[in-house]
């Protein structure tokens, strides 16, 4: 990789820290300061590693948790190829001496929410984990991607990776987002923009006044879905907001360390003079709840807004995608978004399952009664907490709605939280491929407060429409 | 895994842009803990569909698959390169791949190959015309030849290497374990641990 005379960019910045060697012709093999691990991608990972008569090189940088098959209501896991799957956990995380936080654990939840929670998740730092959604990690300002099963059992054994260095791309977020517009809307709308090839082969940051403004959990919605525009990783640069989120959690430095670290995290900012590869730009200011109408993260528009018809495309290919996702969908082309009923609605994930996201929801709920089944399921065992804290779960339950334990729920189809073949769901989650939340199901991805106030009406409401 | 340097034979048009590794694998086939038996879930609920491609018996047998743009985007599922290896694929061919997917392809064997968008039509043309076309793909030269067609992809040395040898990664970064253990030794001092 070409190295710039000039500036730096932040990507280019923390990927020159954990370079263990760099060889001509070879890619960059990386360090790695974090593994999160889960049930789903890592047993045939452990296999290999016994079958090779290797360790975990460090434990004490990996840490483990069930989320993806759990049950959303308490009991034990009544499919048995999903409990052979966590219990194989269990005995991996045992075996190998690695930290696990195993369903009832009052730090257990979905991966992308407890790393962040514990402080574990800071600045600078190289994150991976067998899942794509590593991503939401870059919200802190270090590189943090999602790998394969071969790539676990890499970092398992060696704590690296070899890798060559993506390409750099900032997306420069304009103006302000207007009230009752979220991060939710904002990377849907970038996402519409840019495609899901848009960010293949690079590294976004995430830059601008409108994402300055944004909370820690807001950061980590947009970070989160980096991966549906195609993008190796999503970062925003660390500031203030990230040092007052990491302060006191468990796992954050403490004393002259605290001061030391704050000092380093300052400086991982893209130089003003660094030039990235590609540069997008957004208008915040203009934009308007936003929500999927197709089978790919890509499509979406405007909640005001009707369906698109396949001849808006001039693209061949898109064109056929279009026609395509709207026989899946059952979808007719100039149908008001506004119109279309809902019979699920789904609001949790690592996406939006955050205390932030839950209040957004609350809000919308408090004094409503929901008319569709909903699913309010917290990211993790300490947001569930802290809601009930709060008393959000005593609003969602007297709305009707279904409060639930941490878990990846209904985001994919792998636990007992799924839709049924022709069901529609409005849902908080991050994809809306076809059957990714049960065989024949059909997801349009909204943020927290949309999929509330479609609860109230049970068609695709925004919370101004109430 | 197994090394490539070259592989010729018959190709499976799929005309589709976007396939996610949710419709190459769906969730529910994830469940397992062993790496075998990945290919019945292959495409599982296309495959309910009979006019589906891989239903065609004029494709059967084939190992090259040819899809339309953005193949792999989503998950970072490795099950979707271990279905198709399982199902008896060697090949992928698209204009676009999703990063995470060509990555794992390469750690297992299956090879990726990125042709211009045109190309891949042509191709899957061919092989709509006559499904008995063969077709080679030549890491070596780094040329994919159908007819009278002869097309250059590219892929960097190292990968090209590592897959024609057959080498495992691991294998190869423990050959560096000393840089390993200087680098951790250097390590800012507040980065936390997980004990």
């Amino acid at each position: 990789m070409g190295r710039t005379p000039t500036g730096r960019t932040l990507a280019e910045k923390v990927w020159e820290q954990h370079v263990v060697r760099r060889a001509e012709g070879e890619p960059d093999l990386l360090y790695i300061d974090l593994h999160l691990v889960h049930e789903v991608t890592s047993p045939q990972a452990f296999d290999g590693l016994r079958l090779a008569g290797r360790k975990v090189r460090r434990p004490d940088l990996t840490i483990a948790t069930e989320d993806h098959n759990v049950p959303t209501v308490l009991g034990p896991i009544s499919d048995p190829v999903s409990r052979t799957q966590v219990e194989t956990l269990r005995k991996n995380a045992a075996e190998f001496g690695v930290r696990l936080h195993p369903m009832g654990d009052a730090g257990q939840g979905v991966v992308h929410i407890i790393g962040p929670q514990f402080g574990l998740t800071q600045p600078g730092m190289t994150i991976v984990c067998g899942d794509s959604h590593t991503s939401t990690h870059g919200a802190f300002g270090g590189i943090a991607f999602g790998i394969g099963t071969s790539e676990v059992e890499h970092v398992l054994a060696t704590q690296t990776l070899p890798a060559y260095r993506p390409k750099t791309m900032a997306i420069e977020v304009k103006g302000d987002l207007p009230v009752g517009v979220t991060a939710k809307d904002l990377i849907l709308a970038i996402i519409a923009k840019i495609g899901t090839g848009g960010g293949q082969g690079h590294i976004v940051e995430y830059r601008g006044e409108a994402i300055r403004k944004l909370s820690m959990e807001g950061r980590m919605t947009i970070c989160n879905m980096s991966i549906e525009a195609g993008a190796r990783a999503g970062m925003i640069a660390p500031d203030e907001t990230t040092f007052e989120y990491l302060r006191g959690r468990p796992h954050a430095p403490t004393g002259a360390a605290w001061d030391q670290a704050v000092e380093y995290w300052k400086t991982l900012r893209t130089d003003d003079d660094a030039v990235f590869d590609k540069v997008v730009e957004i208008d915040a200011s203009t934009l308007t709840p936003f929500v999927t109408w197709g089978t790919n993260p890509g499509q979406g528009v405007p909640l005001g807004s009707a369906v698109p018809s396949p001849e808006d495309f001039a693209d061949s290919v898109e064109r056929a995608a279009a026609e395509r996702a709207l026989e899946y969908m059952g979808l007719a082309a100039g149908t008001p978004l506004r119109d279309v009923e809902v019979d699920t609605v789904f609001v949790g994930s690592c996406t939006n399952g955050r205390l932030e996201d839950l209040r957004a929801a609350a809000e919308i709920l408090r004094g409503r009664k929901v008319v569709t089944r909903t699913l309010i399921v917290p990211g993790s065992m300490q947001v569930k907490k802290a809601a009930e804290e709060e008393g959000l779960h005593e609003v969602f339950k007297a709305s009707g709605a279904e409060w639930r334990e941490a878990g990846c729920s209904m985001c994919l189809g792998m636990n007992p939280d799924t839709l049924g073949p022709g069901e529609r769901s409005a849902s908080t989650s991050n994809r809306n491929f076809e059957g990714r939340q049960g065989k024949g199901g059909r997801t349009h991805l909204v943020s927290p407060a949309v999929a509330a106030a479609t609860a109230v009406t049970g068609r695709l409401t925004a919370p101004a429409d109430l | 895994m197994d090394a490539f340097t070259t592989h010729t034979g018959r190709a499976v048009p799929l005309r589709r842009s976007n396939v996610d590794t949710d419709q190459i694998i769906p969730a529910v086939w994830l469940k397992q803990v062993s790496r075998t038996g990945f290919e019945k879930g292959l495409f599982s609920a296309w495959r309910e569909d009979p006019s589906f491609v891989l239903n065609d018996p004029a494709y059967a047998g084939a190992t090259i698959l040819v899809s339309g743009p953005d193949f792999g985007t989503g998950s970072s599922r490795e099950h979707a390169v271990w279905a198709l290896q399982q199902y008896g694929f060697r090949v992928v061919i698209s204009s676009r791949f999703g990063d995470i997917f060509r990555n794992n392809s390469t750690k297992m064997g299956l090879l990726p190959v990125v042709l211009p968008e045109d190309v891949v039509g042509r191709l899957q043309a061919a092989v709509e015309a006559d499904p008995a076309t063969e077709v080679t793909v030549d890491l070596a030269e780094r040329q994919v030849r159908f007819g009278d067609v002869a097309a250059s992809f590219e892929i960097d040395d190292y990968t090209r290497w590592r897959l024609m040898e057959g080498l495992d990664d691991i294998g190869l970064t423990l050959r560096h374990a000393d840089d390993i253990e200087v680098y951790e030794n250097g390590r800012q001092p507040w980065l936390p641990t997980t004990v």
